[in-house]
């Protein structure tokens, strides 16, 4: 593969996927900005034309924007929190030699095969229901009221749901990096006089700290657009109090039928996720060298 | 102070006894190696000293003091493992200061001993490396280095040099002679190798299925093997043993005779055999010689031997080398 032909030929074969990969993204990014700048109202097809940037102010101005991206990031970052710290500590325990090893670790890992709006409605109807979840009924043995876990904490329950799902990739993830710590590098340290807790800290974190990058960052792509386990739980409420970006845009999208405003909200949207992508690169990527 | 004392020690995994009750002594300062074929519970031994694996009977004193159940890093030894194991996310310098930070040495006092022991190992230049860019050797050094700081009783070395090409070993071999001198150190080395045994040990220990063979000195396992397993397994190449009908002339069960005190003759001697093959290493030849009725032995001539493969030669053993051995395999006086 080193001449000159066969460089080019190789060029020419692979341009068609190339080409149809830049497509499949240029042209809804293309449509989406073109709409972002018309005036485009499903409830009125008639009154159409071009508005320059009044969608985006409209979008930014309205008063859930700003709510909005808050959420957006709480969720994010609670989550990842949860599932890297939580993942890191059942990734220690199920790394160790334990009897029913293998069955346990598929168990651990299964809450990632159920699909996010199945999860978050077993979560909503079966444990956090006020009044028949099990969540109410425990609070009630023990003679505490039960809480209204979507209704005062809409937003950590979410986070909760969504921790959940997640938890068993960032699980698998860093175990599999535990698993390829040298045994003897373990040894070495214990030789060295280093206590379990220091042999963690300066022995095992660092050792996964690529894992947890790649955890961080893959999650950070798939939580930016939670959106299934929001509709079917609190539906962005109560009030806007668990209303996320993604959310904010399907309201303007699909509730008050203005697809303008909702493209040029994908827009924006598109670009606080790459804000959040040159922060965390430049914050956790030398990681990945 | 590092004279370590193995009494009645023991270890089993699960039914299996790996090592059978033994006992030991290594005096401090001295320069043990364990040798012995693989799986023969060298390196088992070695982490039972250490305190990596947990004895399953018996005592281990260091200094006089009961160490069975102590964990480690309280036992004062410092180990090399087979593959350095470094810290690949430290540069060289935390490496070696890691067991210091970990015992709160002060700074002043660590940055004293690191440039003391990269000096030592030469090694300053690299100090602020990390271990991935660094070669074989040098990372072999790191790892001597980290144990170095912590001025241990003893040093235990587990086949440190076999991930080393056949060059850099020796050179190593000499480095970690020449460290025991300076150091007075006890060191126990474990290893495969015979070679190695051979030339750094004051003392050798024949480990044989968890069983030690012989105690000595490498010229006293060369000499005077105890059994036919330590004739066997020290020197290079092997020595040669013949049984049956020759054997019986000397009234044993196996005599053995090591290659290098062989005489060969092209016209007379005490056995007749056809070569087949010769190796000439330039200083040495060797040559694989076909006896009739006694099967193939190994004989050491000098450089000039010119002997090929079909060539009749005859081989006159030296009498006062050679090794009797009873029926049992034990040597006869």
């Amino acid at each position: 593969m080193a001449t000159q032909a066969s460089r080019s030929a190789a060029r020419l074969m692979i341009s068609p996927t190339v080409i149809l990969l830049f497509l499949w993204m240029a042209i809804p990014l293309g449509t989406t900005i073109y709409y972002s700048l018309q005036r485009y109202q499903l409830l009125y097809p008639d009154r159409s034309g071009f508005v320059g940037l009044r969608n985006y102010t409209r979008f930014v101005l309205s008063p859930g924007f700003g709510g909005a991206v808050a959420n957006t990031l709480i969720l994010v970052l609670g989550v990842l929190i949860v599932t890297v710290v939580l993942g890191i500590l059942i990734a220690l325990l199920i790394d160790r030699p334990i009897w029913g090893q293998g069955p346990v670790r598929i168990l651990v890992i299964s809450p990632f095969f159920i699909m996010p709006p199945v999860s978050a409605l077993i979560w909503k109807n079966m444990f956090f229901n006020p009044s028949n979840g099990l969540f109410a009924e425990a609070a009630k043995y023990v003679g505490m009221a039960p809480y209204d876990f979507l209704g005062q904490a809409p937003l950590a329950s979410i986070i909760f749901i969504v921790s959940w799902e997640w938890l068993p990739f960032a699980t698998l993830i860093l175990l599999t990096a535990l698993q390829s710590l040298d045994g003897e590098q373990l040894e070495a340290a214990e030789m060295d006089g280093a206590p379990p807790l220091s042999r963690f800290w300066y022995i095992m974190l660092p050792h996964m700290s690529r894992a947890i990058t790649v955890v961080v960052l893959i999650q950070t792509i798939f939580l930016l657009g939670v959106f299934g386990e929001i509709l079917v739980t609190t539906n962005g409420g109560p009030g806007t109090a668990s209303t996320t970006l993604p959310f904010l845009i399907y309201k303007e999208a699909l509730l008050d039928f203005d697809a303008g405003t909702a493209a040029a909200g994908g827009v924006v949207a598109v670009i606080l996720a790459n804000i959040v992508a040159i922060f965390l690169m430049k914050a956790i990527g030398k990681n990945l060298d | 102070m590092g004279r370590i004392t193995l009494d009645k020690v023991k270890k089993a995994f699960g039914e299996v006894e790996v090592i059978p009750p033994l006992d030991l002594t290594i005096e401090d300062g001295e320069f043990v190696v364990f040798v012995g074929p693989s799986g023969c519970g060298k390196s088992t031994l070695l982490r039972l000293i250490a305190g990596l694996e947990d004895v399953s009977g018996g005592q281990i004193r260091i200094d006089g003091q009961d160490a069975t159940h102590a964990p480690p890093s309280k036992r004062g030894l410092a180990m090399v493992f087979q593959s350095y194991a470094l810290y690949p996310h430290m540069s060289v310098r935390k490496n070696i200061a890691f067991p210091m930070k970990m015992a709160g040495v002060p700074q002043e006092e660590q940055n004293r001993k690191i440039d003391a022991a990269a000096k030592a190992l030469n090694l300053t230049d690299y100090l602020e490396r990390r271990p991935g860019q660094l070669s074989g050797g040098q990372r072999q050094r790191v790892a001597i280095g980290r144990a170095i700081v912590r001025e241990p009783a003893a040093f235990l070395f587990d086949e440190p040099l076999s991930n080393l090409d056949a060059a850099l070993r020796v050179g190593m071999r000499l480095e970690i002679s020449e460290l025991h001198e300076r150091l007075k150190t006890t060191m126990i080395y474990v290893t495969h190798d015979q070679v190695e045994a051979m030339t750094m040990a004051d003392k050798i220990v024949v480990l044989r299925a968890g069983v030690i063979e012989q105690v000595g000195s490498p010229l006293e396992l060369y000499r005077t093997p105890r059994n036919l397993f330590v004739a066997g397994f020290i020197g290079s190449p092997k020595m040669n043993l013949i049984q049956g009908q020759e054997a019986k002339k000397y009234s044993a069960g196996t005599i053995g005779i090591r290659p290098e005190h062989c005489l060969l003759s092209t016209d007379s001697g005490t056995w007749e055999g056809t070569v087949v093959v010769s190796e000439h290493l330039g200083s040495d030849t060797f040559l694989y010689v076909d006896l009739k009725d006694h099967g193939t032995v190994t004989v050491r001539g000098n450089g000039e031997v010119s002997l090929h493969h079909g060539d009749r030669v005859f081989i006159t053993p030296d009498m006062e080398k050679l090794h009797r051995f009873d029926d049992k395999g034990l040597r006869m006086p």
